[in-house]
């Protein structure tokens, strides 16, 4: 069984469809990458599914459960995280506040969490007290990363994680993406650096205008001619 | 009440109707074409009530009057005098968001309130400013005619503005700022156009009720529920819709006064103070609209984009 | 000099007051983003709760002052939902004007309850304390010090505890606080029991320094909107600090302009924070 399951989505803004007929599959433990051009909704996609875009038609399921259009809420307490690609901290909360509320969601003691959260992330321990808002582009994104995972999901979702880094934390946040999949965390993530990111996946989607283009293993993708002239900048 | 007194009940009702649609047709410039939020509107009727009242009455000891100037001249200072204000003022507030225009036109009408209290030598402070006549000699028939001769041409003007180009960015400033700034349109000179051409049809209706009442002062106007009362007629009538603003200006006083009424058959002591009765159902009135019918009565209906079929 | 530090100690008071309201004021403004207009009115009625203690069970005003802030937090969070809530998804600026519409409504009740006249808690003239060439009243000691601690208590809900946190994250940043599962509904309305309780506060130490009359807490919203807009929008500890300039500023302008232009100092320092620095003196968060 897969641990997600999107068939013949259609969502939109304001009633005009942006994903048309989309769909996503992502077994348990695999890394999964949409790549496509600006604006194919892409985000959408993502929205869509943890159910902050009302799904029109066609269903998702998670864990063999429908969760369609179900509240964020009920996201988080069934075991899926979602970082969007924008501002995704809180910027005047330490990065303590930032990881405790994270866990808002779930009961019982969340320390265990926050260990884990930073022996994936040391750099966050030290810098703990540190206000989110005035921190690095890339120490932000992994205050997002940290704050998603201590809710210990099954799913975590990644909206272009490593937009605007420079290429050593780029490497550096897929190392951390290939780390948390190994502890067992299915990742579904859209990608700009789609070379890399189909690189570390198992599988990829390629979505244009909200149809699903192509789909293959990683680097059937990235060996792909037509794919590779479309979104790898040949 | 017997057929003349009703005649004049008529009368006095319907001079209130036609000066308040002025003033609602002003907001309608500001809010519902352009989505300006201005609660100071007491404040700028007020400039015009003050300004033909100063100019128009006799000489006095005890403020500057003496102008004696003719009716007409009076009601075209009242334009004259809000416009360098309402420019300074929409300069210095075009480019602030909603919430803020708001708080700061509450502010802006305080301090016009405050100056128009404190500086005596010109309003004669609390004790106000009497005698200010109707043109001609005209009762409160003829000065309906004159009354609704302004709401006629206040309402052909805004109306026209409204289909124009110029409303169309207005409008478009409105639902979608940013698209619009990305259009080219420079918004907040639009903004400020829509926010002083509103403001001194206020200052125009301020001018037209003091001629009718024969008096101001600071509290004549009672500032804070005369903006209630337009913003509850624009709202209720149609935000948008130029008629819906004269519609809801008919309405909203029937209603208010009628509720005159109801307070004066209910017992005092189960409802204190009278006025207060009123405004507590006139605000009551405004949050039923506003959850169950926030488009109003005559909902804005948009005019068609060039080439589109009507 | 000495009139000087005098008018500070009374802009202190004053100030005191403003941030109580201001405080609450700008976490509704963060977290529900609009610029409450009715917020002045639960002052008023907070005040007005406190009297009715005072003179129906013959307490002294601070022990009333519980009471009247319970009510006040339990008649917001009610105008809430009865009110707000069904507007909320529209578009902020209905809520704007409804928020005006309950300023009125509110006044109106207090004219119809407790009439329009001017009333006060305790009748005959309490005497003042001189420390020097100053005066300082028992009562002024007794709001700051309470004021004081409401802040403080304020200062340990948003830190220490799991709502604070939640309401702090809403007001920096609504859309992520849906995703990460913050129960918004539940967060609103601790946001407005709290806000109505310290307004409510604050209209009672306003009473208790001059006197309570229906549009006190009108009279006050210009000066802590300017309060909330100094101190960046969303932010309880730029309000505090925004309330007591505000507050020492239309104190000390007495010295040069007449003191019944006193709201406009309010005024003119909240438009030039707009015009000048518009994210606030601290940066907001809406
Ligand atoms: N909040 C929104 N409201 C209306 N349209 C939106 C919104 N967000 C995105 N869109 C539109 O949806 C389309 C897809 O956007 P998005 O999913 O963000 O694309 P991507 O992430 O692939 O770049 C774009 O045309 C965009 O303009
Ligand atoms: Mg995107």
């Amino acid at each position: 069984m897969s641990l997600l399951d999107a068939q013949g989505l259609y969502a939109g803004y304001g009633g005009v469809d942006i994903l048309r007929n989309t769909h996503l599959r992502l077994g348990a433990d695999e890394i999964v990458v949409i790549v496509g051009p600006n604006g194919a909704g892409k985000s959408t996609a993502m929205k869509a599914v943890f159910g902050l875009v009302p799904i029109r038609e066609g269903r998702v399921h998670y864990q063999g459960e429908d969760i369609t259009n179900r509240p964020p809420e009920r996201m988080v307490t069934r075991g899926i995280a979602y970082v969007p690609q924008e501002a995704n901290v809180f910027p005047s909360l330490s990065v303590l506040e930032n990881l405790e509320l994270g866990a808002y969601a779930l009961r019982g003691d969340h320390r265990p969490r926050l260990e884990k959260v930073f022996e994936i992330f040391p750099r966050l321990k030290e810098r703990r007290n540190q206000q989110a808002g005035v921190m690095s582009g890339g120490e932000r994104q992994m205050v997002a990363m940290g704050r998603a995972l201590m809710v210990e999901p099954r799913l975590l979702m990644l909206d272009e994680p490593t937009a605007g880094l420079s290429p050593r934390l780029i490497d550096e946040t897929f190392e951390r993406i290939r780390e948390v999949n190994q502890l067992g965390i299915g990742v579904l993530m859209v990608e700009q650096n789609a070379r890399q990111a189909l690189a570390i996946a198992d599988r990829g989607y390629v979505l244009a205008t909200g149809e699903n283009r192509y789909e293959d293993t990683g680097p059937a993708l990235l060996a792909n001619p037509e794919v590779a002239e479309m979104f790898l900048g040949g | 009440m017997d057929l003349a007194g009703l005649l004049a009940y008529g009368l006095f009702f319907l001079n209130l109707v036609g000066i308040y649609a002025i003033m609602a047709l002003g907001l309608n410039m500001q809010w519902g074409m352009t989505g300006q939020f201005n609660i100071g509107i007491a404040g700028f009727f007020a400039v015009g009530a003050y300004t033909s009242a100063i100019l128009t009455t006799g000489p006095s000891p005890t403020w500057l009057g003496g102008f004696d100037l003719p009716f007409l001249l009076g009601l075209a200072a009242t334009v004259l005098v809000c416009l360098p204000i309402a420019w300074l003022v929409g300069r210095i507030t075009a480019r602030l968001r909603t919430d803020y225009l708001a708080i700061a036109t509450i502010g802006i009408a305080e301090i016009i309130r405050l100056f128009f209290l404190n500086e005596g030598w010109l309003t004669n402070g609390v004790r106000g400013i009497p005698g200010i006549e109707k043109p001609l000699g005209t009762g409160n028939g003829g000065y309906l005619l004159i009354v609704t001769a302004f709401v006629a041409l206040i309402w052909l003007l805004v109306e026209m503005a409204r289909r124009s180009p110029w409303g169309r960015v207005l409008r478009a400033i409105r639902d979608n700022e940013p698209a619009t700034a990305a259009a080219g349109k420079d918004i907040a000179r639009f903004r400020l156009q829509a926010f002083v051409v509103g403001s001194c049809i206020m200052a125009l209706a301020g001018g037209l009720y003091a001629h009718f009442v024969g008096f101001v002062s600071p509290e004549a106007f009672r500032p804070l529920y005369g903006t209630f009362l337009v913003w509850v007629m624009l709202i209720a009538g149609g935000s948008g819709n130029n008629l819906g603003a004269i519609l809801g200006a008919l309405v909203v006083w029937l209603i208010w006064s009628s509720t005159e009424m109801l307070a004066g058959v209910l017992p005092t002591d189960l409802i204190g103070s009278e006025s207060a009765f009123r405004v507590f159902l006139i605000g009551v009135l405004l949050q039923i609209i506003l959850v169950s019918r926030p488009q109003g009565m005559l909902p804005e209906r948009r005019p068609p984009m060039p080439g589109e079929p009507r | 000099m000495v009139e000087v530090i005098q008018l500070l100690i009374n802009g202190i008071l004053l100030g005191s007051i403003l941030a109580l309201g201001a405080v609450g004021a700008t976490m509704i403004f963060g977290v529900l983003r609009f610029a409450h207009f009715a917020h002045g009115d639960f002052m008023a009625v907070g005040a007005y709760f406190a009297l009715s203690v005072v003179t129906v069970f013959n307490l002294p005003v601070l022990a009333a002052l519980p009471v009247a802030m319970a009510a006040t937090a339990g008649l917001a969070v009610a105008i809430d939902q009865l009110v707000y809530r069904r507007i909320r998804r529209v578009q902020p600026v209905i809520l704007l004007i409804s928020s005006f519409a309950t300023a009125l409504v509110l006044r109106s009740l207090i004219q119809m309850i407790w009439g329009s006249s001017n009333q006060v808690y305790q009748t005959g003239i309490q005497l003042p304390w001189r420390i020097g060439p100053f005066t300082l009243k028992p009562d002024h000691l007794l709001i700051f010090l309470a004021a004081t601690g409401l802040v403080i208590t304020v200062h340990l809900f948003l830190t220490r505890t799991r709502l604070g946190k939640a309401m702090r994250a809403m007001s920096d940043n609504m859309n992520l606080a849906l995703i990460t599962g913050i129960p918004a509904d539940r967060v609103i309305m601790a946001t407005w029991a709290i806000g109505g309780a310290l307004a409510a506060a604050a209209g009672v130490f306003l009473g208790m320094d001059t006197r309570l009359h229906p549009v006190m807490g009108w009279t006050l919203l210009l000066p802590i909107f300017a309060a909330t807009i100094l101190g960046g929008i969303g932010r309880p500890y730029g309000a505090i600090f925004g309330g007591l300039v505000i507050g020492c500023a239309m104190e000390l302008s007495t010295l040069i302009i007449p003191g019944s232009y006193k709201p406009a100092v309010a005024f003119a320092i909240m438009v030039a924070t707009l015009v000048f620095r518009p994210q606030g003196i601290i940066k907001g968060t809406v």
